[in-house]
């Protein structure tokens, strides 16, 4: 399929994206903006010591925190060894991520992670295991996580995960352009990228653990939401180093320049090393701090994580028992 | 609220910090308090009562100290002293560790009682106050550790009496009081009226710590009982932060009493942001400054933004303000809590109303508490440098801002306050930032970091140096006989101004007399104008100067001893003439080596680099002080004048000096030497006349940034009185000789008289 034909039919049983703004139309790729996006580590770090200094939030206004984090979290499994029970196993946790019971006992219901992110082999038993649910499956794609494979097979890759049903699709960025400093050649891919996911949105991952600089960071980021991000995500999950705040802070400052010049407003998914409530928590700080509370809706923002829930539901438990919890308590995923 | 509905609204909630162990404490002393004299609370009585500016309600009731417990303090640090003095660095470094660990401990009390004190929010006196406090005092058992090795010859003042700012009160006691006990004084605290509880609670730390009776005392009150300290005879050494106009009024209540001053003043720093900066860490700093309280009691930023991106700039700033938190500063939350009192802010209110109309005022949406001593967060944009606001002290949380062109624009517009502590620069640039940090008169240049002090930047050997003196003192000089009428006609020698002999615009001149009395020539008697000649030339010839660099300098400086060396006999010859004395050739021999040692030191002296921010460094750059005007020895006529230009000129400064009152002659000897050198004209000037006529018109020029005196005339106090006017640095002898032969001729003491230290604070990462 032509990456910008219209559409004719939605795939079978998909939810769609959650949207609820117009999407991301681009920008011609500016560069005098790129030269002056600039960032300083030391101060960028003295901004993120400060959050994690202060505990932002504590007892009842805490859950009520980790549980709007469960519904922003793409539950994800990227693994070699994926098989479609596992996947829906990993589903049936995302319709219901914390035990019946203890929402019950907080009176929160119809809570659901944001979405199940999945390579392309497994969309169609993600799909199945979600029939009904409304969430939406994410696929990761164009030869993830190293994204060296031919331009050709990550495009036709994209429109495939589209057709089989996939609502989003991750992209990983080639890092090279970033570290020779090639910006329209990082333009023209993700542009391509963005053609190729038609109706899908399209989340782009920069593998900041590989930019060398914030500074990097910053100009990519910019780079990717010109050419029509949707999304702009931390990292794969499968550099040495991943999301760590300083790289949240630098993208979502980006974020905030691009929606200050084009009032367009672009998601954030940090992935990757996110694994207790307590750093979730700073997170969203961060995000309520740097971009204020419409980010924090599952249209803008998203936790790539695989192990969090876990932490966040024996935090929960413990809320409503009073007695830590362990982790053999609750469902797998 | 439901957790669905929290679920919604993702509020905060609140976070408050419990008061129940400050208020403990309190009520452990019965809600009042006495004076702590010699390890003892005094019988309480009713004075002021200590007020939550948050919610105003009462906390403690104060005593003021009469003029005889102030003596009763004095007295009872005076006798602790020299067993404190003996327990040596390695003792007073275990009590001082002692104290950190106590602070340690105690974190949660202080910072809260300190908060309730003073309505700063509790993370800032947690972080700010407390942890800095620990540190500075773990910083200052380490100098004392190895004060001994380090500074040979440096012995206590003895009682210091250390006068602190009614905001920031913990952080600013620990920043005097541990160097101040690390160097061996003992202590008399006066607190701040507003806020004494910090000291109070101090005091109880140290009792608990161990510290012998009577090393801390404190005294609480008002003004009075600080003028009093000041006043006191038993007092060595006053240590004051608070605002210009007082820390004036003590350099002239202490003028020629012989006491040490320390003064840490307040002033608004600038925070100087370049187009190429990352403007929303720029931001960040910038509301970093405003939200936390001057490390001398100031507040607030003046915010010196490059013009093209001023307006960008600002839409940031705005936004980021909007988002600040006001309110109860128990809150872990809160960013912006309460002032000191209501007082403070209707004044920091009515200055802002002024300076409103003259910019742009700004202040985010949002109801500020009933009741309570608040003010909102507020920036005050298109300021000029000659608003009032501008330069105005605000002890609230209030921005100001001015654009400027180029980086000598800025370094310009933030120099303005000549004593500053604190100033930043945001620069992406390496090559602008050092160039603007180091040009920038404050104490400390944070480098892309908001306008914060740390134990890197008041810390170190220097810091110490103000809480010592030199061992021994030097005996008294006896002044010089009135100069006795010469012939009218004579020819006398002319003043040399800006590298030209001119002669004395007021065209008078003297005889100088030989030792049995015979007339050996005639000097020419320079006048006030001439010391307004001779600065401006050496003014003008400074920059130029300090700019060459240390090597050039040092390259000149040996010409000159070059110079003197080649004319040794004839300048021998002449000293022996005027003094009679045998020593004449040995005094020229030490001028020369003198001038080779400061050669050396030029080359070789320009600060040193101190732990910095966790991945950075600190650098403490020894820069010159500018124009020095100084009175030569009257004893050792060429050698005294040679030991007081040479450091002078060394470091980068020029100076107008006035040599040897009874023996000028060698100075227009040496004139020549200079002519011979390849020294630039007006870097050097030499004044003959009378120390007493020309000791005045030199320490109250606005344009000297130093004033020396080695004179033999009882001139101190005036100088000190003089130098008050504009705070310039003195440096005078109370009448006291020094050995000019000896290594007390060239020691540190000229080294640290002759620059400011300059802490520039350098972060690094990718």
């Amino acid at each position: 399929m032509p990456p910008d034909a219209p559409r004719t039919e939605t795939p079978p049983h998909a939810a769609l994206p959650l949207v609820s703004h117009a999407r991301n139309p681009g920008l011609p790729l500016d560069m005098d903006w790129l030269r002056t996006a600039r960032v300083n580590r030391p101060a960028a770090e003295r901004r993120c010591a400060s959050l994690t200094a202060c505990r932002p939030v504590t007892g009842v206004h805490r859950v009520a925190w980790l549980l709007r984090a469960v519904g922003l979290i793409d539950l994800t499994t990227l693994s070699g060894d994926d098989t479609p029970g596992r996947v829906h196993r990993l589903c049936a946790k995302a319709r219901q991520p914390v035990r019946a019971d203890l929402l019950d006992a907080l009176e929160v219901d119809g809570l659901s992670t944001a979405a199940v992110c999945v390579y392309h082999e497994m969309i169609a038993p993600a799909l199945a295991a979600l029939r009904g649910s409304g969430i939406p499956v994410a696929a990761v794609s164009t030869g993830f996580p190293a994204g060296l494979s031919p331009m050709a097979t990550r495009l036709a890759e994209i429109e495939a995960s589209v057709a089989a049903g996939a609502a989003e699709i991750d992209i990983v960025i080639s890092r090279r352009h970033v570290l020779l400093g090639d910006w329209a050649a990082l333009y023209d891919e993700v542009a391509a990228f963005r053609a190729a996911c038609g109706p899908a949105h399209l989340k782009t991952i920069l593998a900041t653990g590989e930019l060398g600089t914030l500074t990097n960071v910053a100009r990519a980021s910019l780079v990717c939401m010109m050419a029509g991000a949707d999304f702009i995500k931390t990292s794969t999950g499968k550099e040495p180093v991943n999301a760590t705040l300083p790289v949240g802070l630098t993208m979502l400052r980006a974020i905030r320049a691009y929606h200050a010049a084009t009032g367009q407003r672009v998601g954030f998914k940090p992935a990757g090393g996110i694994s207790t409530a307590k750093e979730a928590l700073v997170w969203l700080a961060l995000i309520k701090k740097e971009l204020g509370d419409r980010w924090l809706s599952p249209d803008l923002f998203r936790f790539g994580a695989s192990s969090l829930l876990g932490d966040i539901e024996r935090q929960i438990e413990q809320h409503v028992t009073g007695a830590p919890s362990a982790a053999w308590r609750h469902p797998m995923g | 609220m439901s957790v669905s509905e929290l679920m919604q609204t993702m509020d905060y909630g609140p976070a408050p910090e419990s008061p129940a162990e400050a208020l403990d404490w309190l009520a452990g002393h019965g809600n009042r308090f006495g004076l702590f004299i010699a390890g003892r609370f005094t019988e309480p009585r009713a004075g002021v009562e200590a007020r939550n500016p948050a919610t105003g309600e009462g906390l403690a009731m104060l005593t003021a100290a009469t003029p005889g417990e102030v003596e009763d303090a004095v007295a009872a640090a005076r006798q602790a002293q020299p067993k404190w003095a003996g327990l040596g660095g390695a003792g007073r470094a275990r009590h001082l560790r002692a104290l950190a660990r106590l602070i340690r401990q105690r974190a949660r009390l202080i910072a809260v009682l300190e908060t309730l004190d003073s309505g700063q929010p509790i993370r800032e006196s947690r972080e700010m106050g407390v942890a800095l406090a620990e540190r500075l005092f773990h910083h200052h058992a380490g100098l004392a550790q190895l004060l001994e090795q380090d500074l040979p010859g440096e012995v206590p003042l003895g009682v210091c009496g250390l006068i602190l700012p009614s905001t920031l009160p913990f952080v600013m006691l620990a920043s005097m009081a541990a160097p101040a006990l690390a160097a061996g004084n003992t202590i008399v605290l006066k607190p701040a009226e507003r806020t004494s509880l910090g000291a109070l609670l101090f005091a109880d730390l140290a009792r608990v710590a161990g510290l012998p009776r009577g090393v801390v005392n404190v005294v609480t009150g008002g003004a009075a009982v600080g003028e009093a300290m000041v006043a006191h005879p038993g007092i060595d050494g006053v240590g004051f932060a608070g605002s210009a106009g007082v820390g004036r009024a003590i350099r002239a209540a202490t003028a020629g009493s012989g006491k040490a001053l320390g003064l840490h003043l307040s002033a608004k720093p600038p925070v100087i942001v370049f187009e190429d900066a990352d403007l929303d860490a720029a931001v960040e700093g910038a509301v970093e400054a405003m939200c936390s309280r001057g490390p001398a009691g100031g507040a607030g930023a003046r915010l010196i933004l490059q013009e093209g991106i001023a307006g960008d700039f600002l839409a940031r700033l705005k936004a980021r303000m909007a988002g600040l938190r006001l309110g109860g500063p128990l809150d872990k939350c809160t960013d912006i809590g309460a002032l000191i009192d209501e007082g403070q802010r209707d004044h920091v209110a009515a200055l802002v109303a002024e300076g409103a109309a003259e910019g742009d005022l700004f202040q985010p949406d949002g109801a500020l508490p009933e009741r309570g001593a608040f003010h909102p967060p507020t920036l005050v944009s298109g300021l000029a440098p000659a608003s009032r606001l501008m330069q105005a002290e605000v002890f609230g949380p209030v921005l100001v801002s001015t654009t400027f062109r180029t980086p000598t624009e800025a370094v310009q517009m933030a120099n303005d306050a000549r004593h500053g502590q604190v100033a930043s620069v945001w620069s992406e640039t390496i090559t602008l930032a050092l160039d603007v940090a180091a040009g920038l008169a404050a104490g400390v240049v944070r480098v892309n970091g908001a306008n914060l002090v740390d134990a890197a930047g008041v810390g170190g050997l220097d810091g110490l140096t103000a809480y010592l003196r030199p061992e021994g003192r030097g005996k008294r000089l006896k002044p010089p006989a009135p100069p006795r009428q010469g012939d009218p006609l004579a020819r006398a020698e002319r003043l040399w101004i800006g590298g030209r002999r001119v002669p004395p615009s007021g065209g008078q001149a003297r005889a100088i007399h030989g030792p049995r009395g015979q007339v050996i020539g005639h000097v020419g008697l320079a006048t006030r104008e001439d010391v307004h000649a001779a600065v401006a030339a050496a003014r003008k010839a400074q920059p130029g100067w300090a700019t060459q660099g240390a090597q050039a300098r040092a390259q000149v400086l040996c010409t000159i001893a070059e110079a003197l060396s080649a004319r040794a006999g004839e300048v021998a010859d002449l000293l022996r003439t005027m003094t009679g004395g045998p020593g004449a050739k040995a005094e020229v021999a030490q001028s020369v080596e003198r001038l080779f040692t400061w050669a050396g030191r030029a080359g070789t002296q320009a600060g040193e680099i101190r732990p910095g921010p966790t991945r950075g460094t600190a650098l403490a750059m020894a820069v010159p002080l500018g124009v020095i005007g100084a009175l030569c020895p009257d004893e050792a006529p060429l050698l005294g004048l040679v030991s007081v230009l040479a450091p002078a000129i060394a470091m980068g400064n020029a100076c107008v000096l006035v040599p040897s009152e009874p023996c000028p002659l060698a100075a227009a000897a040496f004139c020549e030497v200079l002519e011979a050198s390849d020294l630039p004209g007006g870097v050097v000037n030499l004044l003959t006349g009378a120390h007493a006529a020309l000791a005045e018109p030199l320490a109250a020029h606005m344009d000297v940034d130093a004033v020396w005196s080695f004179s033999s005339a009882d001139l101190s106090a005036g100088i000190e009185r003089a130098a008050a006017g504009d705070l310039k640095r003195s440096w005078v002898n109370h009448g006291r000789a020094r050995d000019w032969w000896g290594a007390e001729g060239e020691d540190r003491a000229f080294l640290r008289a002759a620059t400011d230290v300059r802490t520039i604070l350098i972060p690094w990462g990718a």
